[in-house]
């Protein structure tokens, strides 16, 4: 499931599109084989790593891996097909894009927690690179930000995991997320809310959560579009995949008690992303601070696991998993859009436009499709993701949750508002030299449309397998 | 009891690594061009290698050899260590062949100097008496304080004087200590040689509490030794020398220093203690775990604020040491389940062991940036990455694996001592010491930060590494890597040297 990297110059871009591609070929394989009935860990390879420790090399797909294993090649494919015209170093910027894409892969497949953290980190080095050479604007600065952040949580995902492990007795002690998932987490050496903490830091510098979301503006901005692409749809995810996994996952009642202060963080994230938002002037840095607004419904999602024994928890937990997976292809798609907007501007200034549907009629329906589902409207998959959180939320926090509604009429404001200052209005001569989009570009687009509305239409597509993992973690609680 | 040809054989590493010296200096007399002198010492250390080879193969698992009338034992143990000096030495002779310019025409003797020592560093390693051990020490002790001088430079100069003084000092004090341990049992002996001596375990465990003063004799001369051999060791509060030595020796010494030296003198604690007083292991496990604590804290703390390079690795070390430490203290108690290389003598073994392969790597890039830069401030390191890209890379490598982070070999070492802390009960311990790696992450990802996010200092361009750096820095870089992801075979040979120790 994890492929390595090619490098030739001429061919390069080749070679990462079948790569991709068959990868892509590969996730819709294993999300189609998947037995959603049989639930549970499938698909798994197993060998042992370091013996002395029980460290071993297992994947496997359960529902909560296998959406986020097809996202990921989903935008793997987007990413190669927009970089298309990259002409420095070509051969070294795919390999990173490939490398970036099966260090992910390994962190949503990891059943191993040193498996995991070593695939959290392998995904450092080729995004770091990715931004610092082809990056544009403050790269060096936005690039080491950006590693020093995720460094610095990785370092408490460290110390906890370490005294996770060394918590049990001799001949007990495992690194096996499956194993200890039915453990018990009382009694370990330090107090089980440390722990958590531990994690938590790491995936909140991830997510990102208010107030460790600083660096993701400036990455986004100065990163390359398919890096852009991949940061926001994939790699936030993984903080998401890592709170569900195993800050609720393992640490069910831990993650109940601290449900109220998650619950205020999210909706900080929701309401202090959009208002930042509204006065970007920007086009990568508003979708860039969407994506903080929008990653507070993650958190929401997760805060309502608090409300314990109702009936609406399942729904709090599967709308967190599923606003990962919608943000991914909808944000992808925002960024691709952006991105070739920018590539025919050279700008992202959004009182420059005005009226661009004219010239890009076909980049501008792109733009307006992601847009509508990134403010939620319904046959969209934002807009299924986004009514099960609420509704969980508001059976848990009714009034915090009615502010938290505010994020999407601020998404209505801002999106449509950019829309209406950059695609439409009195035509402009000076862009009527812009083409509009190739063949490449509107595949690229076509890939994560289709999922949009997909989902939208038919979201049991995928909360049934996020359902089928995540209930085992509802039923800890005695819900 | 007789000495025979089989005696000489088990010594034959100790034995060769000294030849070589001499035929180096002899070899310089005759042969001016010291290359060619170099090429013969890398040569002739294939001897010592392929010894420790062969005995290591000619050992049982659990057994040990013993010779000269059990003045020295020969068991995995030993050998364990006596590669790594063999490493260590070889590192030099290949890391240094640039340096080493600066020396000629006395760069041989710089050389045989080091092998001097390593002789008495694997001696060290083997020795079985109280006797053994100090003629040992002071055999690999004295060429170190000519060695550190070598610069000929004030601040070099001013190094050896130090390390000759406090190494004069920390001698009188271990050799007051071996005399209570000597009054107390009335015997030299610490490893059992099959002699008709009894050894100093026998003796606790037999008669030592009828004595009017109990133990306490034993335990004093415990600590005497502890003190003596913590300057060596370079543990708080025995460590004030170590910074300036490692700043004013020429840089190759500074990595023999940092490794050979260190491993070879925690090999003598272990053995003296595990098998030597053992009996007591209650009393002066918390004394190392103190120790351990407090080494980490400070040497990681003070390491924060270090402007020069080999200052800053000065205090690293300390902060290694105590690391060490933490599975030293582990050794008093064993725990249900254990295996040998998981207990605390074992897990120290294995970190010893990652610990020489990163630190000579990060020593190794030292040496290219020093020869090229001429500076040794963290400044001079600026913009390394697009001046010197390899070295940059390697020793970002070494940076990793010193902070602890996986895949590299340092995680497993932490790994392991944490591991054999918590299950010795000294939870407090092993938390201290991963609170230690994140304050360490702290400058050492700072070195990471000049080296790629600083312009570079000057812009007249700088060669690259040569043939003989590049094979240091691969073979030391790539072991660090390999058995960071893959440590089978590493945790195979700690446990061989583990059992022959603990049985």
């Amino acid at each position: 499931m994890v492929f390595g990297t090619r490098r030739k110059p001429r061919v390069a871009r080749w070679m990462a599109l079948t790569v991709t591609a068959i990868e892509l070929f590969l996730a819709i394989l294993l999300f189609a084989n998947y037995d959603v009935d049989a639930g549970g860990f499938q698909y798994q390879q197993q060998m042992s790593w370091i013996a002395t420790f029980d460290i071993q090399y297992r994947l496997g797909a359960d529902g909560l891996s296998v959406p986020l294993v097809l996202l990921n090649g989903l935008l793997g494919l987007t990413a190669v097909l927009i970089s298309w015209d990259v002409s420095d170093r070509p051969h070294l910027y795919f390999a990173c894009l490939l490398v970036l894409q099966a260090a992910v892969m390994g962190v949503f497949l990891a059943l191993d927690l040193i498996l995991f953290f070593v695939f959290w980190e392998l995904e450092l080095i080729p995004m770091f690179l990715l931004i610092s050479m082809w990056g544009s604007g403050r790269r060096e600065y936005s690039a080491m930000k950006f590693l020093l952040f995720t460094l610095l949580g990785s370092a408490f995902m460290l110390v906890a995991i370490l005294a996770l492990y060394l918590s049990f007795p001799p001949g007990l002690r495992t690194f096996d997320m499956t194993v200890l998932a039915e453990r018990s987490m009382v009694d370990l050496i330090v107090p089980t809310s440390l722990v958590f903490w531990g994690f938590l830091i790491a995936f909140a510098v991830k997510l990102p959560i208010f107030p460790l979301h600083t660096w993701l503006p400036d990455a986004h901005t100065d990163a390359p579009t398919a890096v852009s692409v991949m940061l926001a749809g994939v790699l936030l995810k993984m903080g998401g995949y890592g709170l569900l996994r195993i800050n609720a996952g393992l640490f069910t009642e831990e993650l109940a008690a601290l449900g109220p202060m998650l619950m205020v963080l999210g909706l900080i994230n929701i309401l202090y992303g959009a208002f930042i938002v509204l006065r970007q002037t920007d086009l990568k840095r508003m979708v860039a601070y969407s994506s903080v607004s929008h990653m507070g419904f993650v958190v929401v999602g997760l805060a309502s696991v608090a409300a314990a024994g109702d009936k609406f928890n399942v729904a709090g937990l599967n709308g967190a998993a599923l606003q990962l997976f919608s943000h991914g292809v909808i944000t992808g798609l925002l960024f691709v859009v952006v991105g070739l907007i920018y590539d025919r501007a050279h700008t992202r200034h959004i009182p420059d436009f005005g009226g661009i549907a004219h010239q890009m009629p076909l980049i501008s329906i792109g733009f307006m499709l992601a847009g509508l589902a990134s403010l939620g409207l319904p046959t969209t998959s934002g807009f299924a993701a986004e009514i099960m959180i609420f509704l969980a939320a508001y059976s848990a926090f009714p009034w915090l949750t009615t502010l938290a509604a505010f994020g999407v009429v601020l998404a209505s404001g801002y999106i449509l508002w950019a829309a209406q200052r950059t695609l439409f209005g009195p035509r402009l001569a000076r862009w009527d030299n812009l083409e509009d989009a190739r063949l490449v570009d509107l595949t690229a687009m076509a890939v994560l449309i289709i999922p949009i509305f997909v989902v939208g239409v038919y979201p049991r597509i995928l909360t049934d397998m996020f359902g089928n993992a995540l209930a085992p973690i509802l039923s800890r609680m005695g819900a | 009891m007789g000495v025979d040809a089989r005696d000489f054989y088990l010594i034959l590493p100790q034995l060769s690594l000294g030849m070589l010296g001499l035929l180096l200096i002899f070899a310089s007399v005759l042969n001016s061009r010291s290359r060619e002198t170099q090429v013969i010492g890398l040569l002739g250390l294939l001897v010592p290698l392929l010894a420790c080879l062969s005995l290591w193969s000619m050992v049982d698992d659990s057994g040990a050899e013993t010779a000269f009338g059990g003045a020295l034992v020969v068991d995995k143990f030993s050998l364990f260590f006596a590669l790594i000096v063999v490493g260590a030495v070889a590192w030099v002779f290949l890391a240094a062949r640039e340096y080493l310019e600066r020396f000629s025409p006395h760069d041989a003797e710089m050389l045989a100097l080091m092998l001097f020592s390593a002789s008495g560093l694997s001696l060290l390693a083997s020795a079985a008496d109280l006797l053994t051990i100090y003629v040992s020490l002071e055999l690999a002790s004295l060429p170190v304080v000519a060695l550190v001088a070598f610069g000929k430079t004030e601040r070099s100069t001013e190094a050896g004087i130090k390390y000759l003084l406090l190494s004069a000092l920390s001698s009188a004090i271990l050799l007051f200590g071996f005399a209570y341990l000597y009054g107390a049992t009335g015997t030299l002996q610490v490893v059992d040689a099959g002699t008709a001596e009894p050894t100093i375990s026998d003796m606790i465990r037999g008669s030592g509490y009828a004595v009017p003063f109990g133990t306490y004799p034993v335990l004093i001369g415990a600590v005497m030794a502890t003190a003596g051999f913590g300057f060596k060791l370079s543990i708080v509060p025995f460590q004030m020398w170590t910074p300036d030595v490692y700043e004013g020796a020429p840089t190759p010494v500074a990595g023999f220093l940092a490794v050979a030296s260190k491993a070879a003198a925690f090999a003598v604690v272990i053995r003296l203690f595990h098998e030597g007083l053992g009996e007591l292991g209650k009393d002066w496990s918390t004394l190392f775990a103190v120790l351990a604590g407090l080494t980490m804290t400070v040497g990681n703390l003070v390491a924060i604020s270090q402007t020069n390079l080999k200052r800053l690795l000065g205090y690293s070390a300390i902060a290694h040491a105590g690391y060490v430490l933490v599975g030293l203290a582990s050794m008093a108690q064993g725990a249900e389940g254990q295996s040998a290389v998981t207990s605390g003598a074992g897990s120290a073994l294995f970190y010893l062991a990652g610990y020489a392969l990163t630190n000579l790597t990060a020593f190794g890039v030292l040496i290219i940036v020093i020869t090229r830069v001429g500076g040794e401030d963290l400044d001079d390191l600026s913009g390394m990455g697009r001046r010197i890209p390899f070295a940059a890379f390697v020793l970002s490598l070494a940076l990793i694996s010193l902070i602890g982070i996986p895949p590299m070999v340092g995680f497993m070492g932490k790994l392991f001592v944490f591991n054999a802390a918590v299950d010795s009960g000294l939870v407090w311990l092993a938390l201290l010491g991963v609170i230690n790696s994140v304050i360490s992450a702290y400058y050492y990802l700072n070195v990471l930060r000049i080296m790629y996010f600083r312009e570079p200092r000057g812009d007249e361009p700088v060669s690259g590494p040569k043939v003989a750096e590049t094979m240091a820095a691969i073979a030391t870089g790539s072991g660090m890597v390999i058995f960071g992801i893959w440590p089978s075979v590493l945790i195979g040979i700690s446990q061989d040297a583990a059992r022959s120790l603990i049985g």
